[in-house]
């Protein structure tokens, strides 16, 4: 039995102008999917993702989420019930961590003491010290504590399909590797929809339970890592051997583990 | 006698409650409609190119006007909008003092606020508008939540330099008839009083860095989240309004007000007036600096209740007649016309303030000069000073019409100048006041006008049109009339233009009623 759909595109059509960023697309994400969208600047990935919450109006197609027409349901409801994790954070600089991650349950009119206890569960949730980080505004934190504070962000109302722009694409690579494991657990642990927007292959293969492939507004292709190799589209090829190459060379140039 | 221990400073402070409390008064008020008015309009154009380039562009030309200038304008504005709503609703309202005051101020502080708030709103990294919306804000929440508090340090800097401006610029506001720390200011430099003038300057830099400082306060309060700051901050300018207000409550029905304009002579005349209505049991103050465009309308609408004028000018001014008539026939013509606006003239003081051509006596006697007619054939060979709108005014069409006088060269100068120039023998003639003290402490000469070229200026006496039947006050007042001759005038005058405690124009009236009286 195929699985419930979180989201589903049906011949989705955005033109900026004369530009079409998202030409005729359609893509079913099931629940519990982690999905990412792999592909270059321009290609349309970040279009299509700010689709499904509303951020950017479609033109054309429609656009379910959990089975509604997103089209007839109210886009601050919307966006209040989808996690959004901003690329480099999209903190509010001026707001305390806690606030920062508090902000949606507070829209909500959730009462202030439970707000403060969700703040503290979130906290742990992303691995950050409570007492170290909880009043810091976010000037003070790493690359990487932002992402952490964003990623409580988008939960902290209870989402079940959080949205992912390059969460960790400005990051240092220990730290993104770090956190993209943390965040797949976290996946795995709430039972979310993620879906993630990157332009590196890599970290989609590793994270990833299907990976679609973007390419000047139109969709290539679409599958797990592994059905991906099949696919006959000379790009989607290109983008699967870097990788591999990578791999290669690096294994030429290090020895083999030798102090394990 | 050193400066500190001059007597004038425990004048100035004496006025300090009226003329501070006035000063905050229409300052903060400006500044709130200012912002009322401004903060929504950069709100409402952050989105918007073109209106908000139209509305900067608008806020900028404002800027450019003197404003002095914007202050005088509000007043004809206002007199005509009030004369609109008299004839239309039935109600009126004083055009004068408070009112214009407030709504050029206002108009002032607009450029800073709307344009750092524009700024402020604009500067916001759009990522983090799109954030807000992304994490569930509606578009007032985003505004409130997000974008007004990421602004509000340049917002607040617009602020600050708004008050700034407008606590700087309301001094401007006396000769409208808003008693400000202007007044000071005013006065001391046309009765040569530095202390007033380095008291006004002083009191309201203080008010202005106090202000500055206590927006300030609210700001980093409202920045770093500090109750207790942004509520101090607010707490000392409500204290500020508050001491401000109290003076103003305790001060009963003001009584008479005398007017005054902007010169010694008026101010020692407004100050004889309101000591010889204290005297005979009326309470009477003094509204002084008036602009003299502004001193008849506000009489005439019953802002003030009686000042001194001068024939020759509101011959010219409020009747535009350009012919000129022996001074009997003038002054019944005058006292006619006035009379259609229900304004009493009362009556001549005996002196004169006219232009007259001037000379060194000695100078004229020697070339046997006693008349214009006389001095028509040296004049190629002499040069003439005037004040700076001496040449373009119609006395002196009307002086080279009649003598025929053509001088070798005619230069502009200052008043105080002019009479040093000639005592030094740079200029030949000049353009003096026929009452002006510095004739007789330079030993100079008014030449006579035979063929009558220059109008008739007799200082002359008017009461507001309520006040028409008031015999009380007709009564105080008529002692005077006919009693201060020019000498007398002169004399005084050359008082006020000194820089001590005897100069003050509360002394010299003390002094020139002493010497009326005797007649």
């Amino acid at each position: 039995m195929p699985a419930k759909l979180a989201i589903s595109y049906r011949h989705v059509v955005k033109c900026f102008g004369r530009l079409k960023a998202v030409d005729d697309v359609s893509l079913d994400i099931a629940e519990g999917e982690f999905m990412v969208i792999v592909g270059g600047s321009g290609s349309g990935k970040t279009t299509l993702l700010r689709l499904a919450n509303r951020l950017i109006e479609a033109d054309g197609g429609n656009i379910t989420v959990e089975g509604r027409n997103v089209s007839n349901v109210d886009p601050v409801a919307l966006r209040r019930r989808i996690g959004y994790v901003f690329q480099s954070g999209g903190l509010f600089p001026h707001l305390s961590v806690a606030d920062n991650i508090g902000i949606t349950p507070k829209l909500l009119g959730m009462p202030t003491a439970n707000i403060s206890a969700r703040v503290d569960e979130l906290l742990e949730l992303v691995q950050l010290d409570r007492a170290a980080h909880r009043d810091r505004l976010p000037e003070a934190l790493s690359g990487g504590q932002r992402q952490r504070v964003g990623v409580a962000r988008a939960l902290a109302a209870r989402p079940r399909i959080v949205l992912m722009d390059e969460p960790f694409g400005a990051l240092d690579p220990l730290t993104r590797d770090a956190l993209g494991d943390d965040y797949r657990s976290l996946h795995r642990k709430l039972g979310l929809t993620s879906v993630m927007i990157t332009h590196d292959m890599t970290e989609a293969i590793l994270l990833a339970d299907r990976i679609a492939v973007m390419r000047a507004g139109k969709l290539l292709a679409q599958g797990t890592p592994k059905e991906l190799t099949k696919s006959g589209d000379a790009y989607v090829t290109e983008l699967l051997r870097t990788p591999r190459r990578q791999v290669e060379r690096l294994n030429a140039l290090l020895p083999e583990s030798g102090c394990a | 006698m050193s400066l500190l221990a001059d007597p004038r400073w425990g004048e100035a402070l004496a006025h300090l409650p009226d003329y501070l409390g006035n000063h905050v008064r229409v300052s903060l008020a400006a500044l709130a409609l200012g912002l009322v008015v401004s903060l929504p309009l950069a709100i409402l154009t952050r989105n918007r190119p073109a209106p908000r380039g139209m509305l900067l562009a608008f806020a900028s030309i404002v800027q450019t006007v003197p404003g002095l200038a914007m202050l005088a304008l509000f007043y004809p504005l206002l007199l005509a909008a009030a004369s609109v709503t008299l004839a239309w609703f039935g109600v009126s309202f004083s055009a004068f003092g408070f009112l214009p005051a407030m709504l050029a101020l206002a108009l002032y502080s607009m450029l800073p606020v709307l344009r750092n708030g524009i700024t402020g709103l604009n500067g916001i990294d759009p990522a983090l508008i799109e954030a807000a919306k992304g994490v569930g804000m509606t578009a007032r929440q985003s505004l409130l939540m997000v974008e007004l508090p990421l602004a509000l340090p340049v917002m607040m800097a617009g602020i600050r330099t708004a008050a700034v401006w407008v606590i700087g610029t309301a001094t401007l506001s006396t000769p409208i008839g808003q008693t400000s720390l202007g007044n000071y200011i005013f006065a001391g430099l046309q009765t040569q009083n530095w202390v007033f003038v380095l008291f006004g300057c002083f009191a309201s830099a203080l008010l202005a860095l106090a202000v500055d400082q206590l927006l300030g306060l609210i700001e980093r309060g409202l920045r770093h989240r500090n109750r207790l700051r942004a509520a101090l901050g607010c707490v000392g300018i409500a204290a500020l309004v508050a001491a401000t207000l109290v003076p103003a409550m305790g001060r009963s029905s003001q009584g008479y007000v005398v007017g005054a304009k902007t010169f010694a002579e008026q101010y020692v005349l407004s100050a004889l007036l309101k000591d010889r209505l204290q005297v005979a049991g009326l309470s009477a103050t003094v509204r002084s600096g008036l602009g003299s465009s502004v001193i008849f309308e506000a009489l005439k609408a019953g802002d003030i209740d009686l000042y001194v004028d001068y024939s020759g000018t509101l011959w010219a001014n409020q009747l535009h007649r350009a012919d000129i008539r022996p001074r009997t026939e003038l002054l019944a013509e005058l006292k006619t016309a006035l009379a259609r606006d229900k304004i009493t003239l009362l009556g001549e003081l005996g002196f004169e303030n006219a232009y007259a051509l001037v000379m060194p006596r000695q100078r004229a006697d020697s070339l046997g000069i006693r008349t214009i007619a006389d001095l028509a054939a040296h004049a190629p060979s002499m040069s003439i000073a005037g004040d700076y709108e001496f040449f373009s005014r119609p006395e002196w069409a009307a002086l080279q019409k009649a003598y025929g006088l053509s001088f070798r060269a005619q230069r502009q100068m200052q008043p105080d100048f002019m009479y040093a120039a000639i005592a030094s023998g740079e200029v030949d003639v000049i353009a003096g006041y026929t009452s002006d003290g510095l004739i007789a402490k330079y030993d100079l000469t008014t030449l006579d006008d035979p063929r009558q070229a220059i109008p008739p200026y007799d200082a002359i006496l008017l009461l507001a049109p309520k006040r028409a039947g008031d015999e009380r006050l007709q009564a105080a007042l008529k002692p005077l009339l006919g009693k201060i001759g020019i000498a007398t005038m002169r004399e005084a005058n050359l008082r006020a233009s000194g820089n001590d405690a005897n100069s003050s124009p509360d002394a010299v009236a003390k002094w020139l009623w002493e010497t009326v009286k005797q007649r």
